[in-house]
């Protein structure tokens, strides 16, 4: 019950009236110049606000963090530009961010505070008042010349903006390939090569049952490459239909796609399958990711949920030994759509 | 739009797997008038002709094309030749079977059978054709951590890692505490409803002792402190972070703010 405590303290924190609140004043009577109140200008300056005296202290400093914020968002495109794709320490990047972000806040906190002249109105601005509005503006206006060196703290802060926005818009970079696509047409498959399972044994097509699903891999591909990853089901060859183009792909009704979603690149997990067919939806590939749901019997086309084009399949066929081998090629690219980035293999 | 039709879909999907747990036969159980004092395959018989064969026709031999059943129901059921004596241990012990109708998903429910019928309709069953036994599993001779490890990868997709149960499309997924080690065994070689099958050859026996030692240690998963928020992972500690933690974050703002202005 401490989480109760807690939301009552804070409720009571919230709407509590405090002490120091000012007795209500008295029914106010109409001010005899139209609702000006206090914004009368100074005979002698004509200024509403009085001038704020400089202060170069403030200004030194709005200075330093604006430059800190430079300094971090460079220090986030460098870390960048440094480190590998994929090995790159988020902890220093959302480091450099960070500092450059709160450093902007602080020289911002700083120029509300101490550089900008701030002016305390007893009644609420009126906002009916054409008179009273221009006040306001002027008020608004004045209250900037504090500063000595505008152009000076209007150009650092462009910088640290400037900077900002491009340390975040840098791994944009890391999209594509833009020009030179065909790395994204590269897997590890080719006719002969053979499928293995997770301990690196051959998968003979005699033990691959109906109703359950196997993972199966490219014998000797590095782990980190995703074109090899396997998902291998076998159905009845009579409700197996598959695009035009594919006959021959399934030797004795097994079939093999990419285990790679196509929508976020999440490993495909689920395979739901009928105990009894004639009333229970039919068999299909389930992502755990968003639940894109696949159909294997006619070409992994995607039945429901987010992924945006059917899963790449992998046409097979059975050697000597009586184990599964590669036929070909996958039958499209692998990998989620929006994403183009690959890890490819660090070492063959 | 898709997106929107897809999200009140699977909510719609979670509310109305709500109703059906309750889908057993209207017309109740159909008895012999005179049942015999211990299990027989006689009476097996007599049960499965009073209560089964609507669905799963005369003798086990399955019904694929809807015709009238029970009640005004469409009686459909698998084949159960060659089931063995596993499966119908499992869906009658677990209240799966009998099921009202067909086209619902069968659910973990009352058990309507008492053990004697069972055990008389199992040995009726697994007269019918050969088929596997009735599994042994024997958990404490598993190892807990390959148990976890082979939990991760084949049955927590589904299951979930703490074995809560989700959803699939198209079914509910049942949490798995304090369901007994020969029913999960049985479900693992069955595969009940979409769940695939692991035969021997995927998920050996000695591997099974040791998910289901894992799945033992779920009725208590040792937290690591805070709230469990009923162990479901990632997505409830989401929504509470989003529903809960943001607005109280955001309510404290507010009165910190509130205070610096009346001082």
């Amino acid at each position: 019950m401490k989480l109760r405590q807690w939301i009552l303290a804070l409720i009571a924190l919230l709407f509590r009236r405090g002490p120091s609140e000012p007795p209500a004043e008295p029914a106010e009577e109409p001010s005899p110049n139209g609702g000006r109140g206090a914004t009368e200008p100074d005979p002698e300056t004509g200024r509403l606000v009085p001038p704020g005296p400089p202060d170069r202290g403030a200004e030194n400093l709005v200075l330093g963090f604006l430059c800190l914020a430079v300094i971090a968002a460079v220090g986030f495109i460098v870390v960048y530009a440094v480190y590998r794709a994929g090995r790159i320490p988020n902890a220093l990047l959302g480091i450099c961010l960070g500092v450059s972000a709160a450093s902007i806040g602080g020289a911002l906190t700083i120029v509300a505070k101490r550089l900008v002249v701030t002016e305390e109105l007893e009644e609420d601005y009126p906002t009916t008042e054409p008179e009273a509005q221009l006040d306001v503006a002027r008020i608004v206006h004045e209250s900037g010349s504090r500063i000595t060196r505008k152009r000076m703290l209007l150009g650092a802060g462009a910088a640290a903006g400037g900077a900002l926005a491009t340390a975040a818009l840098t791994p944009v970079l890391s999209l594509g390939p833009f020009w030179d696509t065909a790395p994204l047409e590269e897997t590890p498959w080719y006719r002969g090569r053979r499928i293995v399972d997770e301990y690196g044994k051959p998968i003979a097509a005699a033990n691959v049952d109906q109703g359950t699903f196997y993972s199966g891999f490219a014998e000797g591909a590095h782990p980190d490459d995703i074109g090899s990853y396997l998902i291998i089901v076998r159905l009845d060859p009579a409700k197996i239909h598959l695009p035009p183009g594919r006959s021959g792909w399934t030797p004795r009704g097994i079939l093999a796609y990419s285990k790679i979603c196509t929508h976020a690149g999440c490993a495909i997990e689920l395979y739901r399958k009928p105990t009894f067919p004639v009333v229970e939806p039919e068999p299909a590939f389930v992502c755990p990711c968003h639940y894109s749901t696949f159909n294997p019997a006619d070409g992994a086309q995607v039945i429901y949920g987010p992924a945006g084009r059917p899963l790449p399949q992998l046409p097979l066929m059975i050697d000597a030994d009586g184990n599964l081998r590669a036929a070909g090629n996958f039958s499209a690219r692998v990998g989620p759509s929006w994403w183009g980035v690959r890890f490819r293999p660090t070492t063959e | 739009m898709r997106r929107l039709a897809q999200v009140l879909a699977v909510a719609f999907a979670c509310l109305a797997g709500a109703g059906p747990a309750l889908a057993q036969p209207p017309s109740g159980i159909v008895r012999p008038t005179q049942e015999p004092g211990h299990a027989t395959v006689e009476l097996g018989r007599e049960l499965y002709a009073g209560n089964c064969a609507s669905c799963h026709g005369i003798a086990g031999r399955g019904i694929s094309r809807p015709r009238p059943g029970a009640g005004d129901l469409m009686g459909m059921g698998p084949s159960l030749r060659g089931v063995g004596a596993q499966a119908p241990d499992f869906y009658l012990r677990t209240g799966y079977m009998p099921l009202g109708d067909p086209h619902e998903q069968p659910y973990g429910n009352r058990v309507l059978f008492s053990g004697k019928e069972i055990k008389s309709l199992v040995a009726y069953v697994a007269s019918l054709g050969r088929g596997p036994s009735i599994p042994h599993p024997d958990p404490s001779a598993g190892s807990l951590s390959e148990g976890q490890h082979l939990f991760t990868e084949n049955c927590a997709g589904c299951h979930q890692l703490e074995a809560r149960g989700g959803f699939v499309t198209g079914a509910r997924v049942p949490p798995l505490q304090n369901v007994k080690a020969v029913r999960i065994a049985e479900a693992v070689r069955i595969g009940p409803y979409l769940m695939p099958k692991f035969p021997r050859s995927e998920i050996s026996n000695s591997e099974l002792n040791s998910i289901i030692r894992y799945i033992e240690t779920t009725n208590h998963p040792d937290n690591k402190g805070g709230w469990s928020i009923g162990n479901l992972g990632p997505i409830p500690e989401g929504l509470v972070a989003w529903w809960i933690a943001i607005p109280l974050v955001l309510l404290g703002c507010l009165a910190v703010s509130r205070r610096m202005r009346k001082e």
